[in-house]
């Protein structure tokens, strides 16, 4: 794990998209158990399932433009006995599919692995259609499904990994733009456990995220220590089943907590940590988050100042949680 | 040889009209669930368990066994009803049907009751489960085969034609389809509400080898499932002719009885029309 902090501007950080991550760690896994599949609907090279499919062509599936299929299909592979990942962009794998999802995978509860490419409004360009806000609510409302959204490509590989070997109908939130590396192959990894990314001596307030939008909340713990504001940044990879303990050590030891995410507020990881803060240990949250909103077209730099995803926003969300806290 | 002897096709009749007699039981017992439906494919759940499937009801999960998906997972109490004179379960669990911790939900969840293959109610999605089945068991040389149940008003399911599409164009031949072609649904007539016909055109320009038999006659009905295994380039799909309702003349044709149970009263008139004893085999019943 680095501690350096702005990394969003470091020009010598390495930078991958977490899409590259999965295309890594697919064929990783593929190469430790010979039943995991790749289904793919049309988005080859977008998903990187192309990089399964170079190395393991009789496990690659093509279902053509035809997503409800491609969950469906895929609980078929499943219920034989193959792992299969299913792979197209979050806003149609789980958007247009969600009830094959919720009846032939979690329902039935056969582990395929949802793989939602292009989530957030980091894709930028595409605009709102592309642009999937909503799908860790879906999916975090199904019951036995697992839920993850990694912070960078390293993670994204090893989250793969571990989903391939979890025997569960899972959910993998990946994003399209090149995004700070801030993990190592060294950095543990498991369903579940969430980690301090960085952490003040006796942090006020707790910044609990996930995905990449992760890295600005760094940059704005950094400024935050600037000016004497002392947080911890949790990444909260495993939005589902979410880490209670930590969820739990880390309130009691601080006086806030800000959600970080691009998602929207309603269902997503901020709605997991209310949850179950309001339940075991009320204290003041701040959403970092999309607030009711469809995406548009844009550069990432300023999608993020407009839904108030970028560590401006962060840091006043952090101010505001201190004030009421 | 003929496939069926006299004999086989009478035993045949009279486990579907065992079936038929349970399954209105057990309609009856729930207070709710659908019966035309159900009535209408005894005739095919009785060849399939009892004549065409590879199976093991003592061990529901042998791996090697042939599968059977049912799609409309709305007809399931014929399925659970062949199941139980099949030997998977006693016929007294089979009266839990739609009660509160049954193995027998209204709808089939394959985690609940080993032998269901899958979870199934929401209409539209089975054939691709079992395309995937097929994909994968063809995969690994696997020498079973797999059949999938439709109804016909779920033809109108996109989801559907994306799986024909897809079992087409990769030549699942260990895929077999049947299609309860009883011509009913909630709402009237399928060709009233939104025609599929012609059915067995669209499937043929899908890829698809196609068949279209009397669902009700267990020659036909055997003989087209053993034929679809000498087709080796194609998925086969089998319009099967059938009347909903069929073995209870007061009801048959009629797209009312879709969606109800019968009551307790007319549960036992019902059993009466089904006990023909026009099944009666040779030499058992005499």
């Amino acid at each position: 794990m680095r501690d350096e902090l702005s990394i969003r501007e470091e020009p010598q950080i390495a930078r991958a998209p977490t899409r590259d991550g999965f295309g890594k760690g697919v064929v990783e896994a593929g190469k430790a158990d010979e039943r995991v599949v790749v289904l793919c609907a049309d988005l080859a090279e977008s998903t990187r399932a192309e990089w399964f499919q170079k190395e393991f062509p009789t496990r690659y599936i093509e279902l053509g433009v035809a997503e409800q299929n491609l969950a469906a299909v895929g609980a078929g592979f499943a219920e034989y006995g193959k792992i299969p990942f299913i792979t197209s962009y979050a806003a149609f794998n789980p958007g247009r599919n969600n009830e094959q999802i919720r009846t032939t995978i979690a329902l039935n509860n056969v582990p395929v692995k949802i793989c939602g490419m292009h989530a957030g409004v980091s894709v930028g360009p595409d605009g709102a259609t592309h642009q999937a806000l909503e799908d860790i609510g879906l999916m975090r409302m199904l019951p036995n499904m697992v839920v993850i959204q990694p912070i960078d490509a390293e993670e994204a590989r090893k989250a793969t990994i571990a989903a391939a070997a979890n025997g569960r109908p899972t959910y993998l939130r990946f994003t399209r733009e090149k995004t700070p590396i801030v993990t190592t192959r060294e950095t543990p990894f498991e369903i579940g456990r969430g980690y301090a990314l960085w952490e003040s001596d006796a942090p006020q307030i707790a910044i609990v995220g996930c995905g990449p939008v992760l890295t600005e909340a760094l940059a704005a713990a950094q400024e935050l220590a600037a000016r004497g504001i002392r947080t911890t940044v949790i990444n909260m990879h495993t939005i589902k089943p979410l880490d209670a303990e930590l969820l739990y050590r880390t309130a009691l030891s601080t006086r806030g907590v800000v959600t970080v995410e691009e998602h929207q507020a309603a269902g997503g990881l901020g709605s997991a940590v209310a949850e179950f803060l309001a339940t075991h240990h009320p204290m003041p949250i701040e959403f970092v988050a999309v607030h009711d909103r469809f995406g548009q077209s844009g550069t990432v730099a300023e999608l993020y100042r407009e839904y108030g995803l970028d560590r401006t926003a962060i840091q006043d969300a952090v101010a505001r949680c201190l004030k009421r806290s | 040889m003929p496939l069926l002897t006299d004999h086989d096709e009478a035993l045949l009749a009279a486990r579907a009209e065992d079936i038929r007699a349970l399954l209105i039981t057990m309609l009856a017992t729930a207070g709710s669930g659908h019966t035309a439906g159900p009535l209408g494919m005894a005739d095919i759940f009785a060849a399939l368990y009892f004549k065409i499937l590879n199976h093991n009801p003592g061990e529901p999960l042998w791996s090697e066994r042939d599968r059977l998906i049912l799609s409309n997972g709305h007809i399931t109490p014929v399925r659970y009803a062949a199941m139980a004179l099949a030997g998977y379960f006693p016929t007294s669990e089979a009266l839990t049907l739609r009660s509160f911790g049954s193995r027998l939900q209204g709808h089939p969840e394959r985690e609940r009751l080993p032998g269901l293959e899958t979870t199934s109610g929401p209409l539209g999605s089975g054939l691709s489960q079992a395309a995937g089945q097929a994909y994968a068991a063809r995969m690994d040389r696997k020498k079973f085969r797999v059949f999938c149940i439709m109804s016909d008003g779920e033809q109108q399911a996109g989801n559907i034609w994306e799986a024909a599409l897809f079992a087409g164009r990769n030549r699942l031949r260990n895929l077999t389809a049947i299609i309860d072609r009883n011509n009913i649904q909630i709402n009237g007539m399928t060709e009233d509400v939104m025609p599929l016909e012609p059915l067995r055109d669209k499937y043929e320009a899908f890829g698809w080898h196609t068949l279209e038999i009397n669902g009700h006659n267990m020659e036909e009905i055997v003989d087209a499932c053993d034929s679809a295994r000498a087709v080796y380039e194609k998925p086969t799909v089998i319009i099967a002719h059938t009347i909903p309702g069929k073995g209870v003349p007061d009801i048959e044709f009629d797209f009312r009885w879709h969606g109800k149970p019968p009551s307790k009263a007319e549960a036992e008139k019902f059993l009466k029309q089904v006990r023909t004893g026009g099944a009666a085999v040779p030499g058992e019943y005499a």
